[in-house]
């Protein structure tokens, strides 16, 4: 059975006069959102696994202000910025990973020109670069031959341009993966970015998020694989609207490439 | 006298580029409106883009049928202006067919020109088909009512008359040839107008002579008529997709910049040596204090402007918009059809007034509502699918900013959002202290 999970800060780390390889930025969702911990625990189940060097920055992280800069709060956004990224220069820090793309896409794009230059990872090209160095061996195990349908996250897809690298996983875990007709550029968001995750859609016809589950839903999966905390709500929701959860789990990678290790 | 049709037309000819070139400078200066956004760097990048994008159309085939389409309008456009030059030259030297020296050459053109110009009137009546009997969703929204739609269809039928008059002036021409008529050169190749010559067998020369010059008069005058109409229209996209291109964000999709005004006062605020109470400098720049996020166009940048005169209303953006299919009012095609408008505004409010008189309006409330605004998901789709490189999203999101920084009227929910951020460092109500709980749940 699973050992405890070693999670190191950058406080312990300071004190020790060390560095680690790479800082795991959590985000607010991995840390409070109970869905969301089980992704982050399992991510740290293979970094622990693939020996890893890595710290966390615990309670010296702070929201990296996404959710603020979409809504139009740029004061809040910058205070928030600049707030992180002087912890981060205090710790030296190079390499960033986190597995929430709206944290990613911040960090990598928009801190630079507040004075954070890092660089940044969505968790699953980490994950790739870990089996490319032969640190981490990916099987299928239990979702060999399943039917997997991946979800395009917003803003690690057409906002930053990474499609591959969950696919490649997916690939690795040896599952018959089935897209969807929207997908890569032409994926439907699940509805939840632009900080609609933390209000009321306007008055429509229908939930963007039951739209998208729709999509999913026509590859008739077993599984829908995400690769963002937020997305992975509004998918679980919706399988739920249809009533499908049952049959269909919707399953972070990390959390899968864990799964299939017995971690 | 034998001169009157050659003054004649340079007089059109003159009158018709000269109209256009004003209301370019117009078109020009009402974009110049705009805010300073630097797009002078990576010029290698901007022609790549330029050049794979709006002249290559590397983005229309992303949608096979209208791509594709598209594609043989835009070529037999380009091409045929080949022959345009011809119809000018001619018609300022009173000859006729002066390229004809050409020989093989010229049959080669010729025949090119009348195949494209078939398939454009060709492709021109199945757009009329999928907007008019198909019914094509993305035409039929509710922005696309009344001049929209005209718009729309008066530029098909344009391009269907304008086509008709070129194959029915070589149509006549190529009978008159037969004939042996005075000045009609025997030369070019007609693999389209000789099944239509066959119609004006049995008409005299003298009337089949009137029936060229006519098409030849009608053909030209309708093209200098058809560029003036682009400056009140959405077809100014053939000109403007390649600045508009050019000029596009080279920065990932993702990327929204960081407001500079703010992170002044930010810095300001984070530096412990900064004085809370110190007097403005002497020479201190009293003027209005920058204003946050845009209300109106002249608080957008000119990037932002030059989009929305490029804008040729195709509805790609609409029509994959989340929050559109999902019925909420939120149109992309509308913010940048609204821009538009509410620019064309301004700048006919400069030319009556001399410069800008109030006139009570502004793009935020009069044009777009904090409805539509408060419903993008920033999800990037509108931007990924613009064959020109429009970005809808970073309009709506610089009008969020002025909803929220000056008019503080976010959604209550959102305004919970961040207020929690402010005070736990976290979208929802938890304690930065217990931000590494996870770890030992």
């Amino acid at each position: 059975m699973s050992e405890a999970l070693k999670v190191p800060t950058m406080a312990e780390y300071m004190a020790e006069g060390k560095k680690p390889e790479v800082l795991f930025w959590v985000g607010c969702a991995g840390s409070f959102d109970d869905r969301a911990k089980k992704i982050t625990k399992a991510f740290v189940k293979l970094l622990n696994s693939a020996n890893v060097d890595f710290a966390v920055l615990g309670t010296e992280e702070s929201c990296t202000g996404d959710p603020a800069k979409r809504s139009g709060n740029e004061f809040l956004f910058q205070m928030q910025a600049v707030t992180n990224i002087e912890v981060m220069n205090a710790y030296e820090i190079k390499k960033v990973v986190t597995a929430c793309p709206h944290c990613f896409n911040t960090l990598k794009n928009e801190y630079p020109a507040l004075g954070g230059d890092y660089d940044v990872m969505h968790h699953t090209q980490f994950l790739k670069s870990l089996l490319e160095e032969g640190r981490l061996t990916v099987e299928g195990g239990k979702f060999k031959g399943k039917r997997i349908t991946f979800h395009d996250p917003c803003y690690l897809g057409r906002a930053n341009n990474v499609y591959e690298a969950p696919r490649d996983l997916l690939r690795k875990l040896e599952v018959e993966l089935v897209e969807m007709k929207r997908c890569k550029q032409k994926g439907l968001c699940c509805g939840a970015g632009g900080a609609q995750m933390f209000k009321e859609p306007e008055a429509g016809n229908k939930d963007i998020n039951v739209e998208r589950t729709e999509d999913a839903l026509e590859t008739k999966p077993e599984i829908i694989a995400a690769g963002c905390p937020f997305c992975n709500t509004m998918m679980t929701d919706g399988v739920k609207s249809k009533e499908k959860e049952e049959s269909i789990e919707v399953l972070d990678i990390a959390e899968m490439i864990a799964t299939a290790q017995d971690l | 006298m034998e001169y009157i049709p050659n003054i004649l037309f340079v007089l059109i000819l003159a009158a018709g580029i000269g109209y256009f070139t004003k209301n370019i400078r117009k078109v020009i200066r009402n974009i110049r409106l705009g805010k300073d956004v630097n797009r002078s760097d990576n010029k290698s990048a901007r022609f790549k883009n330029m050049a794979k994008i709006a002249l290559g159309q590397g983005k229309m085939t992303r949608r096979p049928v209208s791509g594709v389409l598209h594609i043989i309008v835009y070529i037999g456009f380009i091409i045929i202006n080949i022959e345009v030059l011809e119809i000018v030259i001619d018609g300022i030297l009173g000859t006729h067919r002066i390229f004809s020296f050409l020989g093989g050459a010229y049959d080669f053109l010729i025949g090119s020109f009348e195949i494209l110009a078939f398939l454009v009137l060709v492709g021109v009546i199945i757009f009329w088909i999928r907007r008019n009997v198909i019914k094509i969703k993305r035409f039929w929204s509710s922005e696309m009512k009344g001049w929209p739609k005209s718009d729309g269809n008066l530029i098909l039928y344009f391009e269907m008359v304008l086509m008709t008059l070129f194959l029915v002036m070589n149509a006549a021409d190529l009978q008159l040839q037969a004939m042996g008529a005075d000045h009609y050169v025997q030369a070019g190749a007609y693999p389209i107008s000789q099944f239509i010559s066959p119609l004006f067998e049995g008409i005299s020369q003298g009337a089949l002579i009137v029936l060229e010059r006519s098409a030849w008069w009608i053909h030209i005058i309708g093209i200098l008529v058809f560029l003036n109409y682009l400056y009140f229209s959405k077809h100014l996209h053939i000109l403007l997709a390649f600045p508009n291109t050019y000029f596009a964000n080279l920065k990932p999709q993702g990327e929204l910049d960081n407001l500079e005004a703010v992170t002044k006062e930010v810095m300001l605020m984070m530096d412990p040596n900064a004085d809370p109470f110190a007097a403005p400098a002497e020479d201190a720049d009293e003027g209005e204090p920058e204003k946050f996020g845009a209300s109106d166009v002249t608080d957008l940048n000119w990037v932002q402007l030059l989009n929305s005169y490029t804008c040729t209303e195709c509805g790609r953006c609409t029509s994959e918009c989340p929050a559109n299919q999902t019925g909420k009012k939120l149109s992309p095609r509308k913010i940048m059809m609204d821009t538009r408008d509410r620019l064309q505004e301004v700048g006919d409010n400069i030319d009556k007034n001399g410069s800008f008189v109030d006139d009570g309006k502004q793009l935020l409330n009069d044009y777009i509502s904090p409805e539509e605004l408060w419903a993008c998901t920033s999800c990037n789709a509108c931007v990924e699918t613009c064959p020109v490189n429009i970005s809808p999203l970073s309009i709506i999101l610089d009008m969020r900013r002025y909803l929220v920084m000056e008019e503080s009227a976010a959604p209550s929910e959102l305004n919970n959002m961040m207020t929690n951020i402010e005070n736990n460092g976290a979208p929802w109500p938890f304690n930065q202290m217990d931000r590494m709980n996870w770890s030992n749940e």
